[in-house]
């Protein structure tokens, strides 16, 4: 159907709903009207419940990946400075070999990058047979005498499980072997969990058990922070980088754009944990408190706004007048290019309407941005969310389930010698009661409008009808979903990776993405699609000629 | 330098795969099974598995690669994954409604040992399957051969669909191997021209280069119908254009419904197109027309017209055996000297057919079927070239060597135009000269000092 024409009937909240669930079998449609919620006004009653992180329907199809995708593809591949070896088939090395668009200048241009490469123990069928050990034992041997890294990272892919391959041992092995070099495993098979965010989960345990607090080297900057879960996809973390240097806030690890071992290695040495994607990483900022004593707060550099907010919250939280005064002069600087920027698109994006279906926390932190545009979101949901992302962190802890309760859960105390609480629980108090929250994320419910739809684990179908019912300017998601919904004349525009473009994070991102987006929503392609033949078909007069 | 750490030195490996020159079976099925019109492929696996292939196939095609999977957990995983694989047939069904579904396994559900033919006749005696339509299943498991082991055994589970015949139907079977929609096209537009009447499968053109129209299907027009597949048993012949990624379909047709076949190169370039072409009006019991005569000159003519750029440069080749075997042998027909040629898929025959094309190159020539880029670039450190053709991973080699690129093969991430233009037969031919010529010219453009600046080449 074509889309490019209005619609004339408005669709219900409730009816949208139906007609998505319309048409699957009756057990599928009742799992599926769970995790499509129409949102409600929440001040006076308990927020309604969505079921997110829940096994996808075998055969529906889900922009959903594995848990190898986000152990290995996400969060250890943006490290320059750590060799990443897969254990495993070909295949799942190939697919996540700088697909991500994870920038790096950490390691500057003579030091130690191994992004570019990709490495792989190729496992073959004598291996499934015979176990892959060995192989993997000699593979590990020839990447350090290729490249002598300080640190080899293992990951697990599907058959390695299952075969009953100890990666954990082999690299144990290997660490005592070569002795200058630190070796760990992943177990992070695709088949674990539900979706990447299980991947998340087995990759940030082992960066904190094995990496975190084994650097020797003292930082002693003023304002140091963590930035927890940022992944300097299309330079996100330089803009992030710049505006922090220019406030004189020193970053001394993000987890993990443009990181390197010793940013991990390091991360117990700061004074605050900032928390940007609450999905993928609250847990570390847990332990980081349980075990180091540093408080975290959550913040959100998507939006020039929420930019500047989380910029004050990070000098609230150090209650140093000269950092306050660097900040808003830095805000203040900043904002007028933003402003220019901003109001130049605005008379054409004002009003437009999008939806977002992507990860864990950006459905939610890109609204900002669409807000600050005059775009409204209609509809918005997780690919791997769960209820907290939605609803808040009051909704924990939360059920455990036959699911999760495979994905390794480690429990960490205070460390005898490392642990020093950052504040006394008098000034934690007080910085509360100022309105500094420490240790919050209120989720994406609440920031959307009455009767907007939120769709967690959307899939093919539910996409293509929603837009074809509610037909929005915009619609955002994952690379494999851009083309079937643009073949209807709807532009999209990838929210993962971005595919091109960025960054969009802070001030600089800000102005390219209003600049991106007005670009996408005003382009003349979708006023192209019709031939003059195809707009008028009769041939009202005859011609001369005739 | 983005890959400073490659060190010039060659060191053995029997472990390690760095910078592979192939992916995974999996996604070579898929790909095949996208040339079924109205299918719906399926990764009988984990997600990822099935969501890495539809985003690596996206970014190549730029257009919409829609396929299922049957989302193993751990339960699945160690119970098997039956329950799985029937309740997404009866989604599909339900949900999307294809003609047929394609299913391929992974490495997971080969490892646990999941019996495909018993789970699909399961599914058509308890009627998941609807009447009327079809299941297929092709057996890929990971740990075996390459992307284009995946593809053939795809393409022979479409081949295996042919239904007996008693009458032969005058039709040839044309299987094309892993090569662009355009390709196919063109293979289907050669065809009609020389006036045999020709079954192509797969047949992506018209699904993977289809037209923005403010309308989208889930399955688009082209692709070779099931009724097509079904009738391929009643061939007078059938051409496989590439030993690894057609023969086998082929053998099978021949072995099960006396269908003759010839496996012949893909045909790149004027050699292998004139085999194909000569192939073609032998076993349809046509004459050439001399519109082909005519376009085969046109190509023999850029030849001459260019040769002088041509002459003597080495190239560097990665890619696909069959594909690189076509090439190598073009490359060598224009007098240039392929002197490093790797492919990720295993095959000692490679070996051996390139070692034959290239045994009158006046340089020293590296071949190695199941290598890696790693050691191409090694290669190309102590022996440099003037050209390097490949996919888009190669940039990072051309750009540390600073070596003119073509980008040739899959996956193309980067550039465009792959999908539309075709680079088979001897307008394809063209392209490809017209490509290298373009790579080796900007370059003599760009290094030449003022003085020695040229308007005319």
């Amino acid at each position: 159907m074509a889309t490019t024409k209005k619609k004339v009937v408005q669709w219900e909240p409730v009816d949208i709903k139906a007609e998505l669930l319309k048409q699957y079998p009756a057990k599928v449609a009742r799992k599926r009207a769970k995790q499509i919620l129409i949102n409600e006004a929440q001040e006076n009653s308990p927020p309604s419940e969505i079921v997110a992180n829940v096994r996808t329907i075998p055969g529906i199809i889900t922009m959903r990946g594995c848990t190898y995708a986000g152990c290995k593809g996400v969060i250890m591949g943006p490290t320059s400075d750590i060799v990443n070896l897969v254990h495993g088939p070909i295949g799942c090395s190939f697919y996540a070999w700088l697909t991500r668009r994870n920038q790096t200048s950490a390691s500057g241009e003579k030091g130690e990058n191994f992004i570019p490469y990709c490495m792989s123990t190729d496992m073959q069928d004598s291996d499934i047979i015979f176990g892959g050990e060995k192989k993997l034992a000699a593979a590990i041997q020839e990447a350090y005498d290729l490249f002598h890294p300080k640190a080899i990272a293992v990951f697990a892919t599907c058959p390695v499980g299952l075969i009953g391959d100890d990666i954990h041992n082999v690299a144990r092995q290997m660490k005592e072997k070569l002795g200058d070099c630190n070796v760990f495993a992943f177990s992070c098979e695709g088949y674990k969990g539900v979706s990447q965010s299980a991947g998340h989960h087995i990759a940030n345990n082992q960066v904190f058990t094995h990496l975190v607090g084994k650097s020797e080297t003292v930082k002693t900057d003023k304002y140091k922070i963590n930035l927890l879960g940022e992944y300097n996809i299309g330079g996100d973390g330089f803009e992030i980088d710049r505006i922090l240097k220019k406030c004189g806030i020193t970053n001394i690890a993000t987890f993990s754009g443009n990181s390197t071992y010793d940013q991990f290695a390091s991360a117990n040495q700061a004074d605050l944990s900032c928390v940007m994607c609450h999905r993928s990483i609250n847990y570390v900022a847990d332990m980081l408190e349980t075990k180091y004593g540093i408080p975290w707060v959550k913040i959100n550099f998507i939006g020039a706004g929420a930019t500047a907010k989380s910029l004050r919250k990070i000098a609230r939280y150090f209650g140093d007048q000269e950092l306050s005064d660097r900040v808003e002069a830095v805000i203040a600087e900043e904002m007028p290019d933003v402003e220019v920027a901003r109001l130049d698109v605005y008379p054409r994006t004002q009003g437009k309407t999008v939806m977002i279906f992507v990860g864990g926390s950006r459905a939610h932190h890109y609204q900002e941005l669409f807000n600050e545009m005059g775009m409204k979101t209609l509809s918005a949901g997780y690919e791997f969310g769960h209820r907290d992302d939605y609803e808040g962190r009051q909704v924990l802890p939360l059920k455990v389930d036959s699911d999760s309760r495979n994905i390794e859960e480690i429990h960490v105390e205070a460390d005898p010698l490392l642990y020093r609480p950052r504040k006394t629980p008098e000034e934690m108090q007080a910085l509360e009661e100022n309105g500094l929250k420490f240790k919050e994320y209120e989720g994406l419910n609440p920031d959307m409008e009455n009767g907007t739809i939120i769709i967690d684990d959307l899939n093919q179908y539910e996409a293509e009808k929603l837009v074809q019912l509610m037909k929005p300017d915009l619609f955002c998601a994952g690379i494999k979903e851009k083309y079937s919904i643009q073949k209807l004349g709807v532009p999209q525009k990838q929210l993962h990776s971005y595919d091109s473009g960025g960054p969009y994070a802070g001030f600089k991102g800000a102005v390219n993405f209003y600049q991106e987006i007005d670009r996408l929503v005003n382009s003349k392609v979708w006023g192209l699609m019709q031939a003059p033949w195809q707009e008028n078909p009769e041939l009202s007069a005859t011609y001369v000629w005739e | 330098m983005l890959l400073r750490h490659t060190p010039k030195e060659i060191s053995e490996r029997s472990a390690l795969m760095i910078n592979p020159a192939k992916t995974c079976q999996p996604i070579g099925a898929m790909y095949a099974a996208l040339g079924i019109h109205g299918c719906l492929p399926h990764s009988h696996g984990s997600q990822g598995c099935c969501a890495y292939h539809r985003s690596t196939l996206t970014r190549h095609y730029k257009e919409p690669i829609v396929a299922a999977t049957s989302s193993f957990t751990e339960g699945s995983s160690v119970f098997g994954g039956q329950a799985n694989l029937l309740q997404a047939i009866d989604n599909i069904f339900t949900v999307y409604n294809p003609e047929i579904i394609a299913i391929h396994t992974t490495c997971l559900s080969e490892t646990i040992g999941d019996d495909l033919p018993q789970i699909l006749k399961k599914s058509k005696d308890e009627g998941i399957t609807p009447e009327g339509k079809m299941v297929i299943g092709a057996p890929t498991p990971s740990y075996v051969g390459s992307h284009v082991t995946g593809f053939s055994n795809m393409v022979k589970a479409m081949a295996n669909m042919a239904e007996p015949v008693t009458k032969k139907n005058g039709k040839v079977n044309i299987i094309p191997g892993w090569v662009e929609p355009c390709d196919m096209e063109e293979i289907k537009r050669l065809a009609a021209i020389v006036g045999v009447d020709i079954t192509l499968f797969p047949d992506t053109s018209g699904v993977l280069n289809g037209p923005l129209s403010g309308e989208y299907t889930m399955f688009p027009k082209g692709g070779t119908t099931v009724a097509e597949l079904k009738g391929c048993g009643g061939a007078i012949g059938t051409l496989a254009l590439g030993e690894w990624c057609s023969a086998d379909a082929a053998r099978l047709l021949d072995t099960k419904h006396k269908v003759p076949c010839r496996v012949l190169d893909m045909p790149f370039g004027l050699k292998a197109t004139d085999r194909f072409v000569d192939a073609l009006r032998t076993v349809g019991g046509t004459s050439v027309p001399e519109e082909i005569s005519d376009e085969r000159g046109q190509l023999v003519d850029m030849i001459s017209d260019m040769h002088q750029y041509f002459y003597h440069k080495k190239v560097a080749l990665v890619g696909d055996p069959d594909q690189l075997i076509a090439m190598t042998e073009f490359l060598v027909s224009i007098d240039m000297c392929p002197i490093h040629i790797v492919t990720g898929t295993s095959g000692k025959k490679f070996e051996k057919r390139i070692r034959e094309i290239t045994k009158d190159v006046p340089f020293p020539v590296n071949v190695k079927a199941w290598g890696d880029m790693f050691l191409l670039h090694q290669w190309i450190k102590n022996e440099p070239v003037d050209l390097l053709i490949g996919n888009t991973y190669c940039k990072y080699i051309a750009r540390d060597e600073d070596l003119p690129l073509v980008r040739w093969g899959f996956p193309i991430l980067d550039r465009q135009g792959h999908q539309y233009f075709p680079t088979v037969g001897y307008k394809g031919g063209l392209r490809i000269l017209e490509k290298i010529l373009s790579a080796l010219l900007d370059r003599t453009d760009r290094d030449a000092p003022e003085e020695k600046f040229e308007l005319v080449f």
